[in-house]
């Protein structure tokens, strides 16, 4: 990068040089880059915190019993550390979560870090084809729709993105498993995998598409694929809706700038028009929904990891809340809250590196 | 031979009421000459400017008996076709730079990219063919403006990228669209040389819109005053003075002279002219 006006030489034995100069710079942008998040992260575990305080679950009680006498009771709540005053109390509770110690499972009866490493994966391993095929079907359908908008090709493209929002995930998925499944025997059913195969795969990352070609294991890693494309295929159709939808109404607001004429003017290819002049500033926009799309996903669909025995967090969370089990609670929503916050820095990052104007 | 030949061109959008026309049969013949057009706002001379590029947006629907290029039945002419007319043989520069130049693509860029939609260059000689028309609009600097955003550089000078971007490919008409109305004052003039002397100098024609009447009178020979998507007045530069329109007569007579001794400058008074 050179400046514009020609600066007089620096003096030798200056030391900063221009590198030397950018390095810092984007060092002190990293610096103040993780403070941000972490300062982020400190306001989410208040706020776990303190719905664990407000919600009117006693914690003591699920440990003890509701036929323990006043004396087991009392004793059983100074150990877990619940008569300290409570700003005491969230510090020890901040360094638990940072030390990596969220608490035992009442109902798995497993410590919750351990119970979300193996749910959170399963999850991911979905949302992430999920919003893959969102991505790649919703943006060219959204940006066809609006180059022709008005005609048929429109309107389909709009009735299938709003039937993304009529249809219900549970009925959706109960067709598909009744179609493709029980009829067609085209996929296979619910579960991550057939039972024979359970346990034959040592997990590493969690992710059993990436740990089954890890092992080398083609076998497994075939069926996972079997019984991942329906769940995820469902889900990036509820993320297509969406982001096409959004899609096309960037696109139509873009079509009407004047430097889209000006593009016409100078006899720009209209694919070019399209997918260079318009798409080029509609990517920020569509990089935030793609963003809370694919945070919606992660957050896990109850309905789609129920309806396909879906060993996913929705699920997880679930049963914790039914069981009124607050530390499996409050440890999935820590995930779910820090699975925003790192997609949101994550699409300040890129918005700043696709728009000239907010680079600074 | 005149260049181009425009013959009851009407422009119409649909409404409520059935379609409105906006420009209701226009006809002109433009050589290689400056030819202004002057009107109000709403007086549809943008749209005949862009009903010459066959760029009227939808919903709107333009029609015309006759429209042509150098022998070339625009009417007739595929999309296709007319993207290699646009830009190499008829262009357009347009009103605010601030909206008109793409706001996430380097300056040199679009520039080169208006080049390279109509000549096979190597890249190296589209660099060069960059600099040199940058140079031409009096850009100082031009290596470094070429890697600036649109939104680092002043309206002037981004009127001035625009300029060179309609004239780099060489065409040999150009429609004006109020290039100078979103700039200030004192850079108008600098603006509007520099379209003058470039037209000049390469023998192209000029078709200059614009609400200023002075503006126009000085930089072209031929003057057209629309008024409701018609024209309603068509003279030489030089006698403006003798209009015969009531409607031009308004305008001239609402001009603050240099030596002002009325103490209230005119209002156009329409119903003289459109019987309402």
């Amino acid at each position: 990068m050179s400046s514009p006006t020609a600066k007089p030489p620096v003096p030798a034995g200056n030391v900063t040089t221009r590198s030397e100069a950018r390095w810092l710079f984007i060092s002190r942008k990293l610096l103040g880059f993780l403070f941000v998040v972490a300062l982020t992260f400190l306001a989410l575990l208040a706020v776990t915190f303190f719905i664990g305080r407000i919600i009117p679950i006693d914690p003591v009680l699920s440990i003890v019993g509701d036929r323990a006498s006043n004396e087991v009771y009392e004793a059983a709540r100074i150990a877990m550390g619940l008569d300290r005053p409570l700003p005491v109390q969230f510090f020890s509770y901040v360094g638990d979560v940072l030390s990596g110690d969220l608490g035992r499972s009442v109902s798995t009866n497993r410590e919750v870090i351990s119970d979300l490493a193996r749910v959170f994966p399963a999850t991911l391993e979905m949302a992430t084809i999920g919003i893959i095929i969102g991505v790649l079907i919703g943006v060219p359908m959204g940006v066809f729709a609006a180059s022709h908008q008005g005609s048929w090709v429109d309107h389909i493209i709009r009735m299938l993105a709003l039937s993304g929002y009529a249809v219900p995930a549970f009925w959706l998925g109960l067709v598909g498993l009744a179609l493709f499944y029980a009829n067609l025997g085209w996929v296979a059913g619910p579960g991550r995998m057939d039972v024979y195969f359970e346990g034959l795969i040592e997990p590493v990352t969690g992710l059993l598409l990436v740990d089954s070609l890890l092992a080398g294991d083609t076998d497994v890693f075939w069926n996972a694929v079997s019984h991942i494309v329906l769940p995820a295929l469902i889900l990036g159709f509820f993320a297509l809706a969406y982001i096409a939808r959004m899609t096309r109404s960037f696109m139509l607001d873009q079509l009407s700038q004047e430097y889209i004429t000006t593009a016409r003017v100078k006899g720009v290819p209209g694919w070019r028009v399209l997918w260079v002049h318009a798409f080029l500033p509609i990517r920020v926009q569509l990089i935030t929904v793609i963003g809370l799309s694919y945070a919606g996903l992660l957050e896990g669909s109850v309905m789609i990891e129920t309806v396909f025995s879906w060993p996913g967090i929705g699920n997880y969370l679930t049963v914790a809340l039914l069981n009124a089990d607050m530390n499996a609670v409050l440890g999935a929503t820590l995930v779910i809250g820090m699975v925003f916050i790192i997609i949101n820095k994550l699409s300040d990052v890129l918005y700043g590196l696709l728009d000239p104007r907010s680079a600074r | 031979m005149a260049m181009l030949e425009l013959e009851n061109l009407r422009v119409s959008f649909p409404s409520a009421e059935g379609p409105v026309d906006v420009v209701k049969g226009i006809s002109l013949s433009l050589g290689r000459e400056r030819l202004g057009i002057v009107g109000e706002s709403g007086s549809g001379k943008s749209l005949t400017g862009r009903a010459i590029l066959k760029l009227i947006n939808r919903p709107g629907v333009m029609h015309a008996d006759r429209l042509e290029f150098d022998g070339i039945d625009l009417l007739s002419q595929s999309e296709r076709q007319m993207r290699h007319l646009r830009g190499a043989r008829l262009s357009m520069v347009m009103q605010d730079p601030k909206f008109s130049l793409h706001p996430v693509m380097r300056v040199g860029d679009q520039i080169a990219e208006a080049l390279r939609c109509h000549e096979r260059l190597r890249r190296r000689d589209v660099k060069a063919r960059v600099i040199e028309m940058l140079e031409k609009v009096r850009i100082n600097e031009p290596e470094a403006v070429a890697r600036l955003y649109p939104h680092q550089i002043s309206g002037g000078m981004g009127q001035r990228v625009m300029i060179a971007m309609m004239l780099i490919p060489k065409p040999d008409l150009l429609i004006a669209d109020e290039p100078t109305s979103a700039l200030d004052v004192s850079v108008q003039a600098t603006v509007l040389d520099l379209i003058d002397s470039l037209v000049t100098d390469n023998g192209m024609g000029l078709m200059l819109i614009s609400h200023d009447l002075n503006l126009v009178a000085r930089y072209c020979d031929r003057i057209l005053v629309m008024n409701a998507g018609e024209v309603v007045e068509e003279c030489a530069a030089g006698q403006l003075q003798q209009a015969t329109h009531p409607y031009t007569q308004g305008l001239l007579a609402a001009v603050p002279q240099m030596v002002e001794d009325r103490d209230e400058l005119p209002v156009l008074d329409r119903s003289r002219w459109s019987g309402t």
